[in-house]
């Protein structure tokens, strides 16, 4: 008995098992990957190797000791080209002129008598300074949180804690705030757009709801990229909207509706809304009307029958269809990039232009991490409020 | 049991096979596609094969560092001669990923246009970042200064959304003589003068990304004058006879460059073929097709008048033209890209 259950496990094991590689090899293994650059530092440590062993146990304050001087000045002797490239584009990341300081004091320390280790702190001013010596430091590796610390504009400093990295910086995080403000405004008017339709396309009969389906499902068949530009037509100063309200007389300037937050939302919204009407549709089809004829027929008013009955039941979609648009709207890239101006721009534009850009992996999958820990932080918060008002979102 | 053996012995001998043919495998030359590689394959490729009967095979990509890196990191991976941009030929090269290269075996320095020879690349094509205008709605050749004076030309501006490019054409606005450029932007004051020449105009910009929407932008009457690559504009006008200008002096130049990538396993004809890439008599022919700016400088004067106005290796055209500082870029495109996003946000 317990054999054939254990047997019966396995096949089912087996069963799965494909599916399960499959997932391993082309989006944990991948995710994975990516993800490690948000703290993998290794650009220092293949390029001067002794140097960061010293540094590792250095406090990072005041100066280090005359080991890590001794360490630097033979590392930077042996270092090869190509290590002394990455290494000076890992080191830009803080301060630009890395490059020129590594260089100069290569070619200064291979100009001297053989035998003969001149005084770095003589060959440049700047390795009498602790902001240097901190920025080595926290390139150290093999792993280090500089890249995230980076993507919440934060830096670690050895002598005064963790701070700005820069004075005032709030770009990323205003970045992130920026993604969800846009992100929940588009699902909510998606929601309140949604409803009314959904509601009315319950009733109908199958004739009519699939033809009227039909209206939704043409558009979402369309490339996103066509249906954004078609907006660009549409909203331009020149375009059939703002020429259509001058003709008429309605306004004297072109309104502006692109390239600022109103163009973003009015195309998001259009672009997600399919997504919030097929969960919305699908769960008020299930509801057995009769209920709330029951509920009016036991002297409930409209609106009361409705929040306590009609409402609880299509909960669930209305969490579903929200839930989807909220998390796939959080990675859109191409709609706000045509419509919108730079202040609109969401996080995975900032993420494309580190990795294909500048490439700052580093930089960029740590954005990423911080989107991933985000959302999924909002959709166990969402889970547990609802499991708490005793509606599952399944 | 024999069957396994059998299968082992056929599947090395296909390696062994495989591994015979990629030592000796044809010259593979990788470059952008579209019209861009059509023109260099009628004028080079195609030619070069005829005259000395190697074999070459046509490859294309997107660009970016990361693909060369990972196409040298496990040894020869079936490219030898890529079209890079001067920014990866930049970091290929420090990283060591191309080969240097020796000018002498390419018909020497003064074969090419000034700019065209790198220590690991030979240019293959030169563009400009111009300002086009549209001739309807401003009445003379504008300059950068009239492009951030809002009095003189009311009405939107496009720049392209990046540090790149636009920094330079503020000072330069402000300004600043081509030769100081970058040395007024390697100081923390020339970045703040250039951000805050920007400001002057912020209000009225839009930002372009895709090479294409600057030509859009003008076209629907978005904005009046628009940053723009000189071969988008130069279409616009010729073939689809838009009432568009391009300003030549003072723009940004920048060249594409072949690279051989140092895990190429056929480095002599490499070498042959960049050679005859570099004559006069091939190079004439590369605009037939799309107005790219050529490096060979004697072929400057074989190619046909109408086409030679709309290059940028036009004397008219390149007598007061910037190349582009491509170790000031990469040394500063973090720090200047993380600015210019919070600028652009505010």
């Amino acid at each position: 008995m317990f054999k054939g259950q254990r047997g019966g496990l396995l096949r089912s094991y087996a069963l799965i098992a494909p599916l399960f590689l499959f997932l391993l090899a082309t989006f944990l293994l991948p995710v994975g990957m990516i993800l490690w650059r948000s703290v993998f530092d290794p650009e220092l440590r293949a390029a001067l190797p002794a140097t960061a062993v010293e540094l590792s146990s250095w406090s990072g304050q005041g100066l280090p000791p005359a080991a890590a001087y001794t360490a630097l000045a033979g590392d930077l002797r042996n270092v090869d080209g190509a290590s002394l490239a990455s290494l000076s584009r890992r080191l830009s990341y803080e301060n630009p002129g890395f490059r020129a300081l590594l260089q100069s004091t290569k070619r200064k320390l291979e100009a001297a008598p053989a035998g003969v280790t001149p005084d770095l702190a003589t060959l440049d001013p700047q390795w009498r300074a602790n902001s240097t010596w901190q920025a080595m430091k926290r390139a150290a590796g093999p792993v280090g949180t500089f890249h995230i610390l980076s993507a919440l504009d934060l830096r670690r400093n050895y002598e005064t804690g963790i701070g700005p990295a820069r004075p005032g910086a709030a770009l990323y995080r205003s970045i992130i705030l920026r993604t969800f403000a846009i992100a929940s405004t588009t699902a909510v008017l998606a929601l309140v757009l949604a409803f009314p339709l959904c509601a009315f396309l319950a009733r109908q009969s199958d004739r009519v709801r699939n033809l009227l389906l039909l209206m939704v499902l043409l558009p979402f068949w369309t490339s996103i990229l066509v249906r954004t530009t078609a907006w660009l037509a549409l909203l331009q100063d020149r375009g059939v909207i703002n020429t259509l309200l001058m003709e008429m007389g309605l306004i004297d300037q072109p309104m502006k509706l692109l390239y600022n937050r109103i163009g973003v939302i009015t195309a998001l919204v259009h672009v997600m809304l399919p997504f919030m009407i097929f969960p919305l549709l699908a769960s008020m089809r299930s509801i057995d009307p009769r209920l709330f004829r029951a509920a009016l027929s036991l002297g409930a008013t409209p609106l009361y029958a409705f929040r306590r009955v009609y409402l609880p039941q299509v909960m669930p979609g209305v969490m579903a269809g929200t839930l989807m648009v909220f998390v796939v709207t959080l990675g859109f890239y191409v709609t706000p990039m045509l419509v919108g101006g730079p202040g609109d721009q969401m996080i995975s534009y900032y993420i494309a232009l580190y990795t294909t850009g500048t490439l700052n992996w580093g930089l960029a999958s740590s954005l990423g991490l911080i989107l991933l820990v985000v959302t999924l932080l909002l959709y166990a918060v969402q889970n547990a409020l609802l499991r708490r008002s005793g509606v599952g979102v399944r | 049991m024999l069957n396994k053996t059998g299968l082992l012995a056929a599947s090395l001998l296909a390696c062994t096979v495989f591994a015979a043919g990629a030592s000796a495998r044809d010259l593979v030359i990788v470059s952008n596609g579209g019209t861009f590689q059509e023109a260099q394959s009628n004028a080079i490729f195609k030619p070069f094969e005829k005259k000395t009967g190697i074999k070459v095979v046509e490859d294309t990509w997107d660009n970016g560092i990361g693909v060369i890196r990972t196409k040298v990191e496990g040894g020869d991976s079936g490219w030898d001669i890529v079209n890079a941009e001067s920014e990866e030929l930049e970091i290929a090269c420090q990283e060591g990923l191309i080969l240097p290269l020796d000018i002498d075996k390419l018909g020497g320095k003064d074969n090419y246009v000034p700019g065209a020879v790198h220590k690991c690349g030979i240019g293959a094509a030169i563009y400009n970042h111009v300002l086009a205008y549209d001739k309807t709605r401003v009445s003379a050749v504008p300059t950068w200064a009239d492009f951030f004076d809002l009095k003189k030309y009311p009405g939107k501006r496009a720049l392209r959304a990046s540090p790149k490019t636009n920094l330079e054409f503020a000072l330069i606005a402000d300004g600043v003589p081509l030769s100081d450029v970058y040395k007024v932007l390697s100081t923390p004051e020339g970045v703040d003068r250039a951000f805050a020449k920007l400001d002057t105009i912020k209000s009225s910009l839009v930002f372009w990304t895709a090479g294409g929407q600057p030509m859009q932008l003008l076209s629907s009457g978005e904005v009046v004058m628009t940053s723009s690559f000189n071969g988008r504009v130069t279409n616009a006008i010729n073939k689809d006879h838009k009432p568009f200008g391009i300003v030549w002096d003072k723009s940004l130049q920048t060249a594409d460059s072949w690279v051989i990538l140092k895990t190429s396993p056929n480095v002599d004809k490499a070498y042959e073929l960049l050679k005859f890439a570099g004559e006069a008599e091939p190079q004439s022919h590369l605009p037939d097709v799309q107005p790219i700016g050529i490096t060979s400088a004697k072929a400057v004067g074989m190619i046909k008048p109408d086409l030679l106005a709309d290059l940028p290796t036009a004397p008219e055209n390149s007598r007061d033209v910037l190349q582009i500082d491509d170790a000031f870029w990469i040394d500063n495109i973090d720090a200047l890209t993380a600015r210019w996003a919070e600028w652009s946000a505010q």
